[in-house]
């Protein structure tokens, strides 16, 4: 089984052609990187994949059984993908509690949700924080809670877009660190990134896009090697 | 990372912390109350009973708006439409009722040269009916009109100028006499109130403690009602919808459902209006009317209960007083009130006693 299989992807936003026939394939317990300059169409994908942008052809299916395409963005986050975006998105009236509270997700039962907090509080370090509002975390701080909401739902397909942007290099490293940790056999993790050292510390496997199609796919040293990718991003 | 685990289980979770801890909801629930036993035991002079028991229904319209725009972020400029449904049938079953008594038709019925109520005022007479009537009505416009609204992704600003649109529309539809509800005149001379003479001490004292005890239950159920799971997620509605939809909550469900009961509760404080000023007619459903209840809450503070019900209660306080004092200088009263909040107190004339922006913050760590 693949965990989540991207078929000749195609999304135009007008005449402007963001993703031209885009295919990957994700397997569980792997954790990709999608990398590229920008106006490669990274967040794009993302966007499909969550329902977000509906594309003008293509399949994006979830486990072999489900074609996201066809969903809402409720019933994609049902399915248990789960999406952390760029700019990090928490709520900033509730707590930090409240956030991962949410962030559970409407199946998860109201008792079993205390131990889900307590243990996802843990894994991303804001325990002590756990009752102040979101609102006034540091940015460093938005980014692990909203990656903590993202996991309160023990997710199979995890989505992350520039989960290090705007982050120090010890809160990368921590980060990074978090990310690897996170790697599970049933849960497959895309992510997009600029940070190279980020990318080759999570990685298994990086794909490649430039200006909406996919330039290579395989290992970090690959693509370092690779000339087309050199000479469109890591050459710039 | 193993302390931060035990001082996150040591932390008491859930519900148990999250009494409801708003002092200043519960002032205004406790003189709410109050005021309606102090009406009972020794009414003042008729007026400012009467006066009274109308600045309650208008609390209770503001807090109808609070609660979608202060804590969803839905900013209904079209308000009136639900007061006014509620004022309707209102004035109709009073009407009705009337009839049903004394065998006499009203004015607007005779000038229309009709020998009966039309057909859809049937059953009206009966009180039950008639509430039950108006909240569905309400209910049923709101829902047709939040489906249509937020399944398309109509939202902020686009929202608010058709909900406008649609106040404005509803005021032309009642204008005209053939609509059956009085057109331009609207509808008055309400005789009775459940067999009693309308404008009897006991009748007005009786409609204002009505009022009052509504704003109070009103008050005291969406305070209640947003600090629950579902008030947390409004709020997070209001702040993020994409992030909240794509955490697997359904959002249109979410708004469809709050702007339904928030139209119900306007609809209600129309039903409490309408008998205590005697009168309805399509001014109700004017824009302008609508957009001044926005004022009301920005005034008081958004996204705070009691911030809508001392918005409301202040504005129309001053309007009652000033508006006979010197009524051409009301507008400019009101704008310049609207300018200050806006320049000044951006989070309405609670800033002025330091109360913190939002409700949820009450229960953070400090």
């Amino acid at each position: 089984m693949t965990a989540l299989v991207v078929d000749a992807l195609t999304v135009a936003f007008g005449r402007f052609t963001a993703l031209d026939a885009v295919s990957l394939a994700v397997d569980p317990g792997e954790v990709r990187a999608v990398i590229g300059p920008n106006g490669a169409g990274k967040t794009t994908l993302l966007d499909v994949i969550s329902g977000i942008t509906k594309p003008v052809s293509g399949r994006v299916m979830l486990g072999d059984r489900i074609d996201l395409t066809k969903r809402s963005e409720v019933e994609i986050a049902r399915a248990g993908v789960r999406r952390k975006f760029q700019k990090p998105s928490v709520f900033p009236a509730l707590t930090v509690r409240e956030n991962l509270e949410i962030g559970c997700g409407p199946p998860l039962p109201a008792r079993d949700r205390p131990d889900r907090i307590a243990s996802v509080l843990g894994e991303i370090g804001l325990g002590p924080r756990a009752e102040v509002p979101a609102g006034r975390l540091a940015h460093g701080e938005k980014q692990w809670l909203e990656i903590g909401m993202v996991l309160a739902a023990e997710p199979a397909l995890l989505l992350l877009d520039e989960p290090v942007a705007g982050l120090s290099d010890a809160e990368t490293a921590e980060t990074a660190a978090l990310i690897r940790s996170l790697r599970r056999p049933d849960r497959a993790i895309l992510v997009i990134e600029h940070d190279m050292g980020f990318v080759e510390a999570i990685a298994d496997r990086v794909t490649v896009l430039h200006e909406g199609r996919t330039l290579y796919e395989g290992s970090m040293a690959g693509a370092r090697a690779e000339p087309r990718v050199i000479e469109v991003f890591l050459g710039r | 990372m193993s302390g931060a685990v035990q001082t996150a289980l040591a932390a008491p979770a859930g519900p148990a912390r999250r009494a409801v801890r708003d002092p200043l909801v519960a002032g205004l629930v406790g003189l709410c109350l109050a005021a309606a036993a102090g009406l009972l035991v020794a009414p003042p002079a008729p007026y400012l009973v009467n006066a009274l028991g109308q600045l309650a229904a208008f609390a209770i319209l503001a807090v109808s708006l609070d609660l979608v725009w202060g804590y969803l972020g839905i900013l209904s400029l079209g308000h009136g439409l639900f007061f006014a449904i509620g004022g309707y049938v209102c004035a109709m079953h009073l009407l009705a009722h009337g009839v049903a008594v004394t065998g006499v038709l009203p004015d607007f019925v005779q000038f229309m040269g009709w020998k009966s109520l039309p057909a859809y005022w049937v059953g009206l007479d009966h009180a039950p009916y008639a509430l039950v009537l108006a909240l569905a009505l309400a209910g049923l416009v709101a829902f047709v009109f939040g489906l249509a609204s937020f399944r398309s992704r109509v939202n902020g600003v686009y929202f608010s100028i058709i909900s406008q649109a649609l106040v404005y529309v509803a005021m032309l539809l009642m204008y005209r006499n053939d609509t059956g509800l009085g057109g331009n005149n609207g509808m008055t001379g309400f005789p009775l109130l459940f067999g009693w003479p309308m404008g009897s001490p006991g009748v007005v004292t009786g409609l204002a403690v009505a009022a009052l005890l509504t704003l109070a239950a009103i008050l005291a159920g969406t305070r209640l009602l947003v600090g629950t799971a579902i008030g947390r997620r409004m709020l997070a509605c209001r702040d993020d919808e994409t992030r909240l939809r794509t955490l697997g909550y359904s959002t249109t469900r979410l708004k469809l459902g709050i702007w339904c009961l928030s139209a119900m509760i306007a609809a209600l404080a129309g039903i409490l209006y309408v008998p205590q000023v005697g009168i309805i007619n399509p001014r109700v459903l004017a824009p302008d009317l609508s957009i001044e209840i926005a004022v009301w809450v920005a005034i008081g503070g958004l996204g705070r209960l009691g911030g809508a019900v001392i918005g409301a209660i202040l504005v129309n306080g001053l309007k009652f007083w000033l508006s006979a004092a010197m009524p051409e200088a009301w507008p400019f009263i009101l704008s310049g009130l609207v300018l200050l909040v806006v320049l000044v107190l951006p989070n309405g004339l609670l800033d002025l006693v330091g109360w913190r922006p939002r409700p949820t913050w009450l229960r953070g760590a400090r």
